[in-house]
C-alpha cells in the first residue's frame, strides 16, 4: 500500500529546475531513503512533500490527500525534521514538548516524549547546552508527538560521530517498528545500506534508480561491475568503532 | 477528530516566547532596568528645593547671634572642613561661600563684621547666599534698633496647586522609551532569529496558521511590556510619588495607551527583521527608528525647549504623541476621548508602518 504517491513533479527556481519530474511511491511502514550529492534536489522534493514549498507542476498524494487542497490535514499526520531546524534556545526540552504540543493540540507526558528518544535526563537541559547528536534525537522527538503515521528526516545524521550516527540508526528503526513509515534523506551510502528498505537515487533533480539497497547492488553486480581493490573483512570505521567504543555516550 | 484550534497552538507559541524573552538579559534591562535607573536619578534629583554650601572658617566666631540665626536657615548647609580644604572646594564650586564673623572691638560701630567669599565657580549661589546674609543682618539690626513702625513688609500668599514634580515629566517620557525599545529591538531580533534558526519554517510544518504564529509572539511581547508598565508606573507612583491623578483609571488609561504605543512600535520591528541581511545589522536599523526619538520627542525635555528649526521634525515622531498623551492622561486627568488628536496621529503612524511590513516582511 502507498502512502505517499509523486507523479511528475516539477520545481523550478526562476529559469533553474531543482526537481525534473519525477515519479515515486513510498510504501505503508517502509524506511524509504532518498539518496543523492549535495543539491540533486532531495531536500526540494521532501520540502514540497511536507507541503513547506510550493511545486510548479506534478501531483502529490500523501495519505491519499492532495498537497494542493489538504496542506493543513497532511500537517497533522506527518513529523517533519528540518535540516538544521532550531528551537528557542533558552527553553527546556519540557518547555518545548509543550510548545510543540500545543501547535498539535495534543496532550502529552514530556517526560514519556523524552524517554522515548533517550532524552530523559535532559528534561531540565535548555536547547543550546545540547550537544549534535541529542539535538537531533530531540527533534526527531518532537516529530513525534502528533503520533505522525509518515515522518520525515533530512540529512539527521549528518556532522554526527559514528556512535551517534549508530545510535540514531536504531531509534529510526525502533520508529518504524511501531508503524511509522519513515522518509529519510542521506548522502551516506553506509547509511541507507543499513537503514533503508527501499531507496530513490536522485542526481540533479531526476531519479536515476529506485528499488531495495539489495537489489540495486545486485544489478550492479550481474552487469559485470567489479571493486578495483580487494574487499578487506573490516573497513575504518569499524577500525575505529572497535577502538573507542560501539555504544554512544552521553554527550553525544 | 476532534477540530483543530488555532487558538490552542498560538497561545502555545505565546507561552513559550514569553519564557524565552523572561530569559533574554537584554529584554529584561532595556525594558525594566534601563527606565528604573532613569527614573532613580531623576526621581532623587527632583524636589528638595535650592540648597548653598556654606564653608565656616577656623577664624569665624561662632558666639554670636548672627551665626546662631542663621543656622536656622534651612536652605544653608554648614561644613568645617579646614581652611585649605574650604579654599578648595569653593574654587571648585562645590561650596557656594565661605564665612567668616570676625567680633570687632568693644565700642566699634558694628559689633560684627560678617565676610563672605564666593567664588565665579558658582555666582548664582554666591549671589543667593549674599542675600540671605543681608537679609538676616537687617532684621537683627531693625530688632537691634528697636524699630516699632516699619515701611514695608513683604508677605507673600501661596496658593494650593498641584505640584508638578519631575517624576511626572519623566516617567510618561522613561515608559514611551521603554516600549519603544522594547517593540522595535525585541521584535526585529525575535523575528529575524525564529527565521534564521528555522523556528518558524518548523512551525509551517505543524498545523498552525501563519497569522496565528505572529499573532502569538505578539501576545507574549504584549504581555511582557505591559508587565513592564505596570513596574514601571507602580514604582515610580509609590516610591517618587508620580501623580496617577485618577488613580486606578489613569493607570488603566496608561496601559491602554502602553499597549496602543507597541503595536505601533512592533510594526517598525517587524520592518527591520525584514530588511535586515545579518544580525549585526538590526542595531543600527533600530537605533536610527529609536534615538531620534529618545532625544527628540520628549523623553527627557520637554519638546518646546528644543529650537524652532527642530520642532516640526519633534512634531512628526510618534513617540512625542504617545509621550503627549501619557501626560495628560496622567497629571491633567484627561480621559482617552481628550486626547483624540495625539491617538489619530499614533493611528496614521500605525497604518504607514504596517503598510510598509506588509511589504518587507520576510517568512524565510
Amino acid at each position: 500500500m502507498s502512502v505517499i504517491s509523486v507523479k511528475n513533479l516539477l520545481k523550478k527556481y526562476e529559469s533553474v529546475e531543482a526537481v525534473k519530474g519525477i515519479s515515486f511511491e513510498v510504501n505503508e511502514k517502509e524506511i524509504f531513503g532518498l539518496l543523492g550529492p549535495n543539491g540533486a534536489g532531495k531536500t526540494t522534493t521532501l520540502e514540497i512533500i511536507e507541503t513547506l514549498r510550493e511545486k510548479t507542476s506534478g501531483e502529490v498524494l500523501v495519505d491519499s490527500m492532495n498537497i494542493e487542497t489538504h496542506a493543513n490535514d497532511i500537517k497533522k499526520i506527518i513529523g517533519v525534521q528540518l535540516q538544521a531546524a532550531g528551537y528557542y534556545p533558552s527553553l527546556t526540552l519540557t518547555e518545548l514538548i509543550d510548545l510543540f504540543a500545543g501547535l498539535y493540540n495534543k496532550e502529552v507526558n514530556p517526560l514519556e516524549v523524552l524517554k522515548s528518544v533517550g532524552l530523559a535526563d535532559k528534561a531540565k537541559a535548555k536547547f543550546k547546552e545540547l550537544s549534535g547528536g541529542q539535538k537531533q534525537r530531540f527533534s526527531i522527538a518532537t516529530t513525534l508527538i502528533n503520533d505522525p503515521k509518515i515522518i520525515f528526516l533530512d540529512e539527521p545524521t549528518t556532522g554526527l560521530d559514528p556512535q551517534a550516527r549508530r545510535n540514531l540508526w536504531e531509534l529510526i528503526k525502533e520508529i518504524r517498528s511501531k508503524g511509522t513509515t519513515v522518509v529519510i534523506t542521506t548522502h551516506y551510502m553506509d547509511e541507507a545500506e543499513q537503514l533503508c528498505d527501499r531507496v530513490a537515487i536522485i542526481e540533479s533533480g531526476k531519479i536515476v534508480a529506485i528499488d531495495t539497497p539489495d537489489s540495486l547492488i545486485d544489478k550492479l553486480v550481474a552487469s559485470g561491475f567489479e571493486r578495483k581493490k580487494e574487499v578487506k573483512k573490516a573497513n575504518l570505521e569499524d577500525v575505529f568503532l572497535n577502538l573507542t567504543g560501539i555504544e554512544w555516550r552521553d554527550n553525544n | 477528530m476532534k477540530k483543530y484550534s488555532q487558538t490552542k497552538a498560538m497561545l502555545a507559541i505565546a507561552k513559550a516566547s514569553f519564557r524565552s524573552i523572561m530569559r533574554s538579559p537584554s529584554a529584561v534591562v532595556f525594558t525594566l532596568a534601563f527606565p528604573l535607573i532613569f527614573i532613580l536619578v531623576f526621581g532623587f534629583l527632583g524636589g528638595g528645593g535650592a540648597r548653598v554650601d556654606v564653608g565656616v572658617s577656623s577664624k569665624c566666631d561662632r558666639n554670636n547671634i548672627f551665626f546662631e540665626s542663621i543656622q536656622k536657615v534651612p536652605t544653608l548647609r554648614f561644613h568645617y572642613e579646614s581652611d585649605s580644604v574650604q579654599m578648595k572646594e569653593l574654587s571648585k564650586g562645590s561650596y557656594d561661600g565661605i564665612l567668616t564673623i570676625a567680633k570687632n572691638p568693644i565700642g566699634s560701630l558694628t559689633a560684627y563684621n560678617v565676610d563672605v567669599k564666593t567664588s565665579t565657580a558658582s555666582p548664582q549661589n554666591g549671589d543667593l547666599i549674599f542675600r540671605i546674609m543681608q537679609n538676616v543682618s537687617n532684621q537683627l539690626n531693625l530688632i537691634n534698633a528697636e524699630v516699632k513702625n516699619k515701611i514695608t513688609e513683604v508677605r507673600t500668599q501661596e496658593i494650593p496647586g498641584r505640584a508638578y514634580k519631575s517624576i511626572d515629566f519623566i516617567l510618561p517620557g522613561q515608559l514611551g522609551f521603554s516600549l519603544l525599545s522594547s517593540g522595535v529591538f525585541g521584535t526585529a531580533f525575535v523575528f529575524f532569529s525564529l527565521r534564521q534558526t528555522l523556528v518558524i519554517k518548523r512551525f509551517f510544518a505543524t498545523p498552525v496558521k501563519r497569522i496565528y504564529i505572529v499573532l502569538g509572539e505578539a501576545i507574549s511581547r504584549m504581555s511582557f511590556a505591559i508587565l513592564g508598565a505596570m513596574f514601571i508606573i507602580g514604582i515610580g507612583h509609590f516610591a517618587f510619588g508620580f501623580t496617577l491623578i485618577n488613580g486606578l483609571e489613569t493607570f488603566l488609561t496608561m496601559l491602554l495607551l502602553s499597549a496602543i504605543g507597541l503595536v505601533l512600535f512592533m510594526g517598525f520591528g517587524f520592518i527591520i527583521s525584514g530588511l535586515a541581511k545579518s544580525e549585526s545589522t538590526i542595531p543600527p536599523l533600530a537605533n536610527i527608528i529609536t534615538l531620534p526619538q529618545f532625544l527628540l520627542s520628549g523623553t527627557f525635555f520637554s519638546v518646546e525647549a528644543f529650537p524652532a528649526w527642530l520642532q516640526p521634525i519633534c512634531k512628526i515622531l510618534p513617540l512625542t504623541y504617545l509621550n503627549d498623551a501619557m501626560r495628560k492622561v496622567a497629571f491633567e486627568g484627561l480621559k482617552i476621548y481628550q486626547i483624540l488628536p495625539q491617538l489619530g496621529i499614533i493611528a496614521l503612524w500605525t497604518v504607514i508602518v504596517y503598510t510598509v511590513a506588509t511589504k518587507t516582511f520576510k517568512w524565510e
